[in-house]
């Protein structure tokens, strides 16, 4: 391999990281919305709650179309290996996805059958939730692979580990959904929300001791590579940060704070995001291909990214203009405007 | 029967990708007739156009929801299913799937959100640049996908290793492969003509409901003008595309004409029934020399046969062959009734013939079925390849696929899309037979498509809509 091929493939592997960190912030608080949603009674509480993510959850959900293609044309090997071998959890992130997509629409429109999309609402979000929860831990522990193709079978990701992680995930986007609507709610509603986000930090700090203690009992690389010297001083700000932020983030559900919950659950996620990343570092098909072995051609790394950094920034500025247009609290009483 | 996992991934990709397309070839056309409207609102100020536009703005919405969905399953499909394809060609198309997502998604997305919910948040001008852009979004996405699609008819601009991978050699050859201008300019050309046709319909039924009469009649003229340009264009572009094949896929064209015997001076298949064991046509009635004609543009032109193709590498002609009979008997069905049209306006009667209303009622879904039906010509056309003439649809299935596992998604996809899809369709016809206008101001500013028209605004206890 020649030297531009590594620049390539490691602005290439920034650019994933960071779009699939986006879609698991930006899609991941709109789906915790949606199964908050689930565990409010009120229907007057439900049209706010659904109201505030109404009108970005499509924006949201695009990043996750990005990241999957992304992966395709920057990494195609692992798309052809990881996509297959989660067959059925993506199969069933899918139709969830759909679920939920057209109840923003049809649960207007159908009156009769409102409680039937209310639900397609709730559950498809929490199934979503769950399918991506267990993709997650089924690809730490690594897939069975024969050259350049996945040969296990597609039931293989059931393990109690991906089970776990896929809980571990609902409690993670209830987190930041919680923290979204204490953002854009006020009142009672916000109290309410200010609750769900403590109980559900409260199982995300379970879930992540959980992991960070089961990944490296069970994958003799992973735990050299946190506790061997000098690794250990090294990487220890990233678990250290994460108590942190987790303290400031209980905290802040009881303090008066609008904005501050949410901003530390998107740097708890951060921290998580980074451990994970640390444990699997360089491979992007754990424990078998690289990074750089699995990296598209140079040309068509090249031939994309002069695109892609043109057109990012002016992704980010009008995706965030259209946030702005939408700024402020969602109000429940019909003569505003 | 064994389950075979090609053939069931080949049902389950025709199953998705159908449903799919159905939503664009609405979408695409709709989501430039709404800035068609909005740019005559602001510019003329007449509110009328501000009323139609808002009626489609909220069948747009529910459309435009479900054509997201229904999209987001598509890519997923090359890895869960097609994954030695997705191993091949990633490198040469990855990058052109991934610019639909870069220039038209999020374009699409960011802007949807302020044409649905924004109208009262920002100012007109702007307003009307959301709806631009989300039009303008959804040609892009034609643009990628087709070209996508195209390379894939009729590659170009590649090498291949030794593995067989492909790689890119040429960029503009790879996006620009032979075929995509015509199947651009056909399909993007053919989902206005179905958008067309479906406003026609509307605009009758309108006018026959009596309610909204001055809506109706300007959607109804708005649409024959409209039509009485683009579907002579469509049958001229279709007829380019054909001529494009007849060059670069020679199998799929004897396929489409059911020609088994090439040469010169060929005849032109009216209609039979192709018999792929006995390599002929049962029942046929056909006109000699006219295929040559119309293929070569010489009676005595010579155009290849089924039979100068090794049978492995035959498309399943009777599919193609009646899908393509479909599409164009679709295709002069439009003419007639756009050419009626024009005799009724003529004669002044254009408004008032019952009989005509009555009947446009009925031809909303025609551009649908001939859609369906041209995508049926131009994919089990290519077969056997996915990549024609290099990659076979056999050699692209994901290896670790067993025919169960697909049985059971297919199954969960087909009752699923089943729940979903025909009643959002329901949903929209239930639009439009409300009366297209809301007279009520009331429901202007609560509810719009479906949701509330001030998005940091609750539904007053829930249930009003
Ligand atoms: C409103 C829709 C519509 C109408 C009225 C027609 N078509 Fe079409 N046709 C399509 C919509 C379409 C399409 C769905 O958009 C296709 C599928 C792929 C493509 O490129 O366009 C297509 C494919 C397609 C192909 C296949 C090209 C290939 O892949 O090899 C040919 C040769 C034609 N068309 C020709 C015609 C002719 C001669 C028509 C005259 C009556 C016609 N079409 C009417
Ligand atoms: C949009 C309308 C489309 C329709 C209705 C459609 C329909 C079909 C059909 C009918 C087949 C099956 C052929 C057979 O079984 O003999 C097929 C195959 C295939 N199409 Fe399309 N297609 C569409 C667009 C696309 C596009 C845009 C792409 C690529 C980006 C694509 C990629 C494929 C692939 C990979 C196969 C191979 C699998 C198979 O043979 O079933 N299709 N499609
Ligand atoms: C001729 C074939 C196709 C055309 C013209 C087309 C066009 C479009 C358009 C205009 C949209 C926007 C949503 C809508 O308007 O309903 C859309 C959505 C989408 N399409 Fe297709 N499509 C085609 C086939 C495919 C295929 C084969 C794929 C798979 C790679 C695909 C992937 C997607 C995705 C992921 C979305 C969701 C995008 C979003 O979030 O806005 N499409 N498509």
């Amino acid at each position: 391999m020649n030297g531009p091929i590594l620049d390539l493939v490691g602005i290439w592997t920034v650019i994933l990281g960071l779009g699939v960190f986006f879609y698991v912030l930006l899609d991941g608080f709109d789906l915790g919305v949606g199964m908050l949603y689930g565990l409010h009674r009120e229907t007057a509480a439900r049209g706010i709650i659904m109201n505030s993510i109404a009108p970005i959850w499509d924006g949201n959900e695009t990043w996750l179309i990005l990241g999957g293609l992304a992966l395709l044309a920057a990494f195609p090997l692992a798309f052809a290996i990881i996509i297959p071998a989660l067959y059925f959890p993506v199969l069933l992130m899918l139709l969830a996805l759909i679920f939920r997509g057209v109840a923003f629409e049809f649960r207007f429109k159908d009156k009769e059958h409102r409680g039937f999309w209310d639900h397609a609402f709730c559950y498809g979000s929490a199934v979503a939730t769950f399918a991506q929860g267990t993709v997650l831990g089924a690809f730490i522990q690594g897939f069975q692979v024969e050259g350049r193709h996945f040969v296990g079978s597609s039931f293989d990701w059931i393990t109690p580990f991906s089970t776990m992680t896929g809980v571990a995930l609902m409690a993670g986007y209830c987190l930041l959904g919680a923290g979204w609507l204490v953002l854009k709610t006020h009142g009672e509603l916000q109290d309410w929300a200010r609750r769900q986000g403590r109980r559900a930090l409260l199982l995300v700090l379970v879930a992540i001791g959980a992991v960070s203690l089961w990944t490296p009992y069970a994958e003799a690389d992973i735990a050299a590579r946190w506790f061997s010297w000098p690794n250990v001083a090294l990487l220890a700000p990233v678990p250290l940060a994460a108590l942190a932020l987790a303290f400031a983030a209980w905290r802040s559900f009881g303090l008066k704070h609008d904005a501050m919950p949410f901003v530390y659950s998107i740097g708890l996620f951060l921290t998580a995001y980074l451990g994970i990343a640390i444990s699997l570092w360089p491979n992007i098909v754990p424990h078998r291909y690289s990074l750089w072995e699995a990296a598209s051609s140079e040309s068509t790394q090249a031939f994309l990214l002069v695109g892609t950094l043109f057109l990012l920034p002016i992704i980010l500025l009008y995706t965030g203009w259209s946030y702005w247009v939408f700024r402020g609290k969602v109000k429940a009483d019909a003569g505003y405007h | 029967m064994s389950l075979d996992p090609v053939i069931l991934s080949r049902v389950q990709f025709v199953w998705v990708v159908a449903w799919h397309i159905l939503l664009p070839a609405f979408t695409v056309g709709i989501a430039s007739y709404i800035t068609l409207l909005e740019g005559l609102h602001v510019w003329t100020g007449k509110p009328i156009y501000l009323r139609v536009s808002k009626f489609w703005i909220r069948i747009f919405a529910v459309s435009f929801g479900m054509g997201v969905v229904s999209g987001i399953v598509m890519p997923f499909q090359f890895g869960t299913n097609w994954s030695r394809f997705a191993d091949a060609t990633a490198n040469v198309v990855g990058p052109l799937f991934a610019y639909e997502g870069l220039t038209a998604f999020f374009l699409e997305a960011a802007f949807l959100g302020v044409l649905l919910f924004g109208r009262k948040l920002v100012p007109s001008w702007a307003h009307f640049v959301a709806a631009f852009m989300v039009g303008f979004g959804t040609l892009l996405s034609s643009f990628w996908i087709i070209a996508v699609n195209s390379w894939m008819q009729t590659p170009g601009g590649y090498t291949i290793g030794p593995d067989g991978r492909f790689f890119p050699a040429d960029w503009t050859a790879i996006v620009f492969s032979a075929s995509f201008p015509y199947r651009l300019a056909h399909t993007v050309s053919g989902f206005y003509v179905t958008t067309a046709f479906v406003v026609l319909a509307v605009g009758a039924y309108t006018i026959r409901a009596g309610k909204f009469v001055a809506e109706g009649k300007l959607m109804l003229r708005m649409a024959l003008g409209f039509l009485t340009i683009f579907v002579p264009l469509q049958i001229g572009l279709g007829d380019a595309q054909g001529l494009n094949t007849l060059e670069h896929q020679p199998a799929k064209l004897a396929a489409m004409e059911g020609l088994w015997d090439g040469g010169s001076g060929v005849p032109a298949s009216i209609i039979g029934i192709p018999n792929q064991a006995g390599e002929k046509n049962d029942f046929e009635i056909a006109l000699p020399k006219l295929g040559s004609l119309y293929l070569t543009h010489s009676w005595d032109g010579a155009v290849k046969g089924l039979k100068d193709f090794p049978p492995d590498q035959r498309p399943p002609v009777i599919v193609v062959y009646f899908a393509f009979r479909i599409m164009v008997g679709v295709g002069l069905l439009m003419l007639a009734i756009v050419a009626v049209g024009w005799l009724l306006r003529w004669r002044g009667k254009f408004y008032d013939a019952v009989w005509y209303l009555k009947g446009l009622q009925w031809t909303m879904p025609l551009g649908f079925i001939a859609v369906l039906a041209g995508w049926t010509t131009t994919e089990v056309g290519r077969q056997p390849w996915t990549v024609y003439g290099l990659l076979r649809t056999s050699d692209s299935v994901s290896p670790s696929l067993t025919g169960a596992n697909v049985v059971l998604s297919l199954l969960l996809y087909m009752a699923i899309y089943l729940l979903v899809y025909p009643t959002g369709i329901r949903f929209m016809l239930r639009i439009v037979w409300n009366g297209p206008l809301d007279a009520d101001p009331e429901n202007d500013t609560k509810v719009e498509s479906g949701r509330p028209a001030e998005p940091v605004q609750a539904l007053p206890h829930g249930d009003a809509s």
